[in-house]
């Protein structure tokens, strides 16, 4: 957590208050809640109103998925198709699978391109072809994996024109690149308090305020009616302090964090020179994934990490065992190669230290790693 | 030495794990996934590798203070051990699978990992000891007798013996149990696992039968007289009494006792304990876990079960086959399980037994 945000958690953890009482401690829970509101508002182009908080960006995009398919379902049962692409994360490929399984909703995945983006083309079509039946579509704002941004304002565009509901995953791109809710044009937005220096279990759907939303979670309310559950007050306090701050230094930290990324990959291409660095010329700034063929993310994995690294795999099933990543497979590798490849994260916390110390293992690394063998 | 510690979420192989690391070595744990569905729970005492064994490993490797990775073997594990299992079961034999599990899971495909990435040694919570002498390392028994597992680490070749650690091979299960409880492990108090971990139902005879078929075959006496119906020869084993349902009495009125299985034709064959009587028993495949004996006979002892006696033996080698003559028949032996040689408290080698008298 930055330190700012930690220390308005911190004060206001040490406080009595619940938003929704009427006595004074309450008020000035509420207070301190809808002056975080207005903050985040402004730290992502949206209104205060717009503004619905949740405990976890898993829960605001399953309140998007699932809110707008039911409210067009109880309005217009013929609807029930939903538009949106392969690489979305899990916290809205599992919802929708879902529906898909347990309310009859039928998918219309757009494809991506073999650097891990989508195309308006790609939406458009399946717009023009299935516009009568489609609930609603989402696309998320940028990859969580391979960094890739998608053009999502110009597919808000045509989802206006054929006056479809539109979400976007921006959890990925929140604070790493600038994120304006009114000019993007999308209809609803998922933004996530941990990404950008906020707490953990601190997250929110921005949603135009006509958009039509069944709850999740009944209750007393709190949130539009939308939302219910006692908010948590010092979380969405610094939440909307570290929004805040990511939104001022936005230009500095993604000039560093640019940096230390080129640094990176020229690093680990000069000490490994059979590595490919996956994602295109449009990517966030703090992710820079490697393809070693030959050897497992796993094993590359476990031995970065002995040695004070760290980097990430694709995501694990329930029993823990690694997965090839689901986007690296829609973006036409085989399994072999998706299993091959690791991400490392840069933040602004990240220093030339840390991005030295990774190139001077990684040629070790990857010599163990492939004698160890790929399945 | 850096030492991966092979954690199912049970008592012993956590107790392994944490005597590995606090011995000093660079240890990591890994639990691995040997099943490419696995059930979410333990039920009953049963199988090791549901998702919370997973989780008991990964919160005994956080109280040991080592890192903790789970290695996907699903695939590994399903060619070496369960189709090996069933193939060897409708070719009439009766395999062992733990002893498969080793040989070409624990101390073949994750040694071989482990070393590939600068590992030396894989511990393990087996009740075993490795003993190292001029002429390579040795394999033992355990202290603890009723747990002793060396008959199933008896296929290890000495390199793979080379880089096996067994921390328990010293001291009795109950007093583990007290160690875990010692060492704050929530898993302490676990109960032993049996049976065979990829039949959670522990219905042996019902997974081959949904696996293998159950076609009605015939229980016949050695004169080739049908005694009974059967569904399936493979899920009958020699020595077995029980079960038989057989419809026509025994001249003698003495129980009868499976002689042999025949998968082709399909055909059990009952007979009278005197005709289960083996003295000479002879496999392939030998696996030597020590140095190698010399071409000849030598005096030994021959263990042909996991908690089986050990029975004076002589034993032969003629440099391919390993057969055992005992001092006292024994009674029902299933070809395909494995004879191990010991001398004294030392296993020697081990075969598969393929022809017995």
């Amino acid at each position: 957590m930055l330190p700012e945000a930690f220390e308005v958690f911190a004060r206001e953890a040490a406080t009595v208050g619940n938003a929704s009482s009427l006595h004074g401690a309450g008020r000035r829970a509420r207070k301190v809640v809808e002056e975080s509101r207005e903050k985040l508002a402004t730290a992502v182009g949206a209104k205060p109103q717009e503004i619905i908080f949740t405990a976890s960006g898993t829960e605001a995009n399953n309140l998007a998925v699932k809110g707008m398919f039911w409210h067009t379902q109880r309005k217009n049962p013929q609807r029930r198709a939903i538009c949106s692409t392969p690489i979305e994360h899990h916290a809205i490929l599992d919802p929708l699978e879902w529906l898909e399984r347990e309310q009859h909703a039928s998918l219309y995945l757009a494809a991506v391109d073999e650097s891990g983006v989508t195309s308006e083309e790609n939406v458009a079509e399946i717009f023009s072809e299935h516009g009568d039946e489609i609930s609603f579509a989402t696309v998320m704002h940028s990859n969580n994996e391979v960094g890739a941004v998608q053009p999502v304002a110009e597919i808000a565009a045509i989802a206006r024109e054929y006056q479809i509901p539109f979400h976007t995953d921006a959890v990925q791109s929140f604070g790493k690149v600038s994120l304006h809710f009114a000019e993007l044009g999308v209809d609803a937005m998922t933004i996530s308090g941990h990404k950008i220096g906020g707490p953990l279990g601190v997250a929110a759907l921005v949603a135009k305020k006509n958009l039509g939303l069944t709850p999740l979670l009944h209750g007393g309310g709190q949130e539009r009616d939308v939302r219910s559950g006692t908010l948590h007050t010092p979380a969405i306090a610094a939440f909307a302090t570290a929004a805040e701050i990511s939104q001022q230094r936005l230009a500095s930290n993604h000039a560093h964090i640019r940096a230390l990324r080129e640094m990176l990959i020229t690093g680990i291409t000069q000490s490994v020179p059979d590595v490919s660095v996956n994602g295109g010329a449009h990517t966030l700034p703090g992710i820079a994934h490697f393809t070693f063929v030959g050897a497992e993310g796993d094993a590359l994995l476990l031995l970065l990490d002995a040695q004070g690294v760290q980097c990430s795999t694709g995501s694990a099933c329930s029993a823990g065992i690694a997965q090839p990543s689901h986007v690296l497979l829609a973006m036409g590798r085989a399994p072999k190669v998706a299993r091959s490849s690791i991400r490392f994260s840069i933040g602004p916390t990240t220093t030339e230290g840390d991005i030295n110390r990774a190139i001077s293992v990684i040629g070790e690394v990857a010599t163990r790693a492939r004698a160890a063998g790929v399945k | 030495m850096k030492v991966i510690a092979a954690m199912s979420g049970g008592v012993d192989s956590a107790v392994a794990a944490a005597r590995v690391a606090e011995a000093g070595h660079e240890v990591i744990g890994v639990h691995l996934a040997l099943s490419s569905n696995p059930q979410k729970y333990r039920s009953g005492a049963r199988g090791c590798c549901t998702i919370e064994d997973s989780h008991d490993a990964r919160r005994a490797a956080d109280i040991i203070g080592i890192p903790f990775y789970i290695w996907d073997m699903a695939e590994e594990f399903h060619e070496g051990v369960v189709q090996n299992f069933l193939s060897e079961y409708s070719a009439g034999n009766t395999p062992n699978p733990c002893l498969r599990c080793n040989e070409k899971i624990k101390f073949e495909a994750v040694l071989k990992r482990a070393r590939a990435m600068g590992y030396d040694a894989v511990a393990t919570g087996h009740y075993a000891k490795r003993v190292d002498s001029e002429s390579g390392p040795m394999l033992f028994r355990a202290d603890d007798m009723s747990k002793d597992q060396s008959y199933v680490l008896a296929v290890l070749s000495q390199d793979q013996l080379a880089g096996a650690l067994f921390p328990l091979g010293d001291t009795v299960k109950s007093d583990i149990r007290k160690e875990a409880e010692a060492r704050g492990f929530a898993l302490a108090q676990k109960p032993d696992s049996h049976d065979i971990c990829f039949v959670p139902s522990g219905d042996n005879a019902g997974w081959l039968r949904d696996r293998l078929g159950s076609e009605v075959g015939e229980i016949v006496d050695e004169a080739g007289a049908v005694l009974g119906l059967h569904k399936g020869a493979y899920t009958y084993t020699v020595g077995q009494r029980r079960g038989l349902g057989l419809t026509i009495p025994a001249e003698n009125g003495r129980a009868r006792y499976v002689l042999r299985v025949e998968p082709i034709p399909n055909r059990v064959v009952v007979g009278s304990r005197e005709d289960l009587a083996i003295t000479d028993i002879s496999g392939a495949d030998v696996k030597w876990c020590g140095p190698v004996a010399p071409i000849g006979e030598h005096r030994g002892l021959a263990q042909v079960r996991a908690h089986g006696a050990a029975l004076p033996c002589t034993y032969q080698w003629d440099g391919q086959r390993l057969s055992a003559t005992l001092d006292v028949p024994l009674f029902g032996l299933a070809p395909g399980q494995a004879l191990v040689i010991y001398e004294a408290e030392r296993a020697v080698a081990s075969a598969t037994i393929d022809w017995t008298k």
